[in-house]
């Protein structure tokens, strides 16, 4: 990966995943063992800049930045900032380079990402801007298809929020690299975006759009489910329309084929019902595992780059 | 003196934007942010007869000859639009306009949640496309009204 940041998910070729889904591989066996890993990156911080709530991608990235030696300094909420002052995010990530050696930020707006990294030197990693794109969810999507299906010949069904759904449209994007046959489930006001549509027709890929899922769901080898998100919704009615539409359980799977890979970004409110969780078919926890990682291998790429 | 004529006389220095698409002048006025603060002369033709477009808007923008990066940017509203550029009442330059790769800050983005519509110190820019143009920092696509999400006014 020669980038400088990771903004969006267009920016990876197949080389570029494929490199990092390998590092990653070597950090998940190393750690593993339980030993100490070695201290790779013993003077470097990460600034945590997260405009909006987050558990996985939050403590995953401080959790990689720590197994790699470094540290990281938290923004903390917005409530608690400068920007409650309302200074620019333009002037937060500047002043912000001053004191970390890169940058993972979450924000609101799309395009938040792309635009901090044309302020800062240090490399900024998207993660979330708004509706638009999560790029490093997607690498540990990836990993985890990998691992659980392999990413040749791959037949996915992305299921849910494909308007709003951030990890959908980057996920979909890197997907093209790898020629999947992919089926996109969704109410019909939550389908894909214009953008992300144009993107997969550009890169002739293989797409069908349903809006009920037993459809598709025996020709599946991963079910991809995300949350319908309350709060991109402009308004609450239409929320109420299309809210637990989808819900996975183990009567839905029955029609599935033997060897499903299920996943979700989390959290979930309602889509999965628990009693799947510990079933062979359950992959969505070993996927937020996989942050970890699957982090520390692009860190250490976009680090390495910039040394 | 034909009635063309008598609508829009000859100007002397400057430039004449011809076969404009119909009922855009005014658009094409505020993408090359020209509002007669500028205290020169701007004659405006709006829905002529034009043989080649049936009806055609004509501006005439006095003691100004246009780039080409500015007449290309007015391919977005108008991609058949003439321009000649005049010294001394001759046309001394034709000026072909061409689809630009991308422009920057005469479009505002039509995704309320852009970053550019923030209070952020950015310029929008657009990558031109085929058939429409696309946010380069939301990725937003805008393919109809272009002249609608002009940023200038």
């Amino acid at each position: 990966m020669r980038q400088d940041h990771l903004v969006a998910a267009g920016q990876l070729s197949r080389a570029d995943v494929e490199r990092v889904l390998d590092r990653a591989a070597e950090f998940d066996a190393a750690l593993a063992t339980g030993d100490p890993l070695p201290a790779r990156y013993p003077e470097t911080v990460l600034a945590l800049c997260f405009y909006e709530p987050s558990t996985r991608t939050k403590m995953s990235f401080e959790t990689a930045m720590k197994r790699l030696g470094g540290d990281v300094v938290d923004m903390g909420g917005v409530d608690a900032s400068s920007v409650k002052k309302g200074e620019s995010l333009a002037d937060t990530v500047r002043v912000i380079q001053g004191y970390a050696d890169g940058i993972v930020l979450r924000h609101p707006r799309e395009g938040a990402a792309r635009m901090a990294s044309e302020f800062v030197d240090v490399p900024v990693v998207n993660a979330g801007d708004g509706a638009g794109q999560h790029p490093s969810q997607t690498l540990l999507d990836l990993y985890t298809i990998r691992e659980a299906a392999g990413l040749d010949d791959l037949t996915i069904g992305i299921v849910g929020d494909l308007k709003y759904g951030r990890t959908v449209h980057s996920l979909a994007t890197a997907l093209t690299e790898f020629d999947a046959h992919m089926h996109f489930v969704s109410p019909e006001s939550l389908r894909l975006p214009r953008s992300v549509r144009f993107d997969l027709h550009e890169a002739g890929a293989q797409v069908r759009e349903h809006t009920e899922l037993d459809e598709v769901l025996p020709e599946l080898d991963v079910l991809y489910v995300t949350r319908i998100q309350r709060e991109r919704f402009p308004d609450e009615d239409e929320y109420e329309k299309v809210a637990g539409q989808f819900q996975i359980d183990a009567e839905t799977l029955a029609a599935a084929g033997d060897d499903l890979t299920v996943m979700h970004p989390l959290p979930r409110v309602d889509e999965i019902d628990p009693e799947i969780d510990d079933t062979d078919d359950a992959n969505y926890f070993e996927q937020a595992h996989n942050g970890v990682p699957v982090r520390m291998a692009l860190l250490d790429l976009l680090l390495s780059n910039h040394e | 003196m034909s009635d063309h004529e008598l609508r829009v006389s000859k100007i002397r220095n400057g430039t004449v934007l011809d076969h404009i698409t119909g009922g855009s002048a005014l658009h094409v006025l505020a993408l090359l942010g020209i509002d007669g603060s500028e205290g020169t002369g701007v004659s405006v033709a709006m829905n002529v007869p034009s043989d080649r477009l049936g009806t055609k808007d004509v501006v005439k923008v006095e003691e100004r000859e246009l780039s080409q990066a500015e007449v290309d940017v007015l391919s977005l509203i108008a991609p058949r639009a003439t321009v000649n550029i005049v010294q001394e009442y001759e046309v001394v330059e034709k000026k072909r306009v061409e689809r630009p790769g991308s422009v920057a800050g005469v479009l505002a983005c039509p995704n309320s949640s852009c970053i550019t519509n923030a209070d952020e110190p950015v310029t929008t820019r657009f990558d031109v496309l085929d058939d429409g143009l696309r946010c380069r920092y939301c990725e937003e696509i805008i393919r109809e009204g272009i002249a609608d999400h002009l940023a200038v006014s």
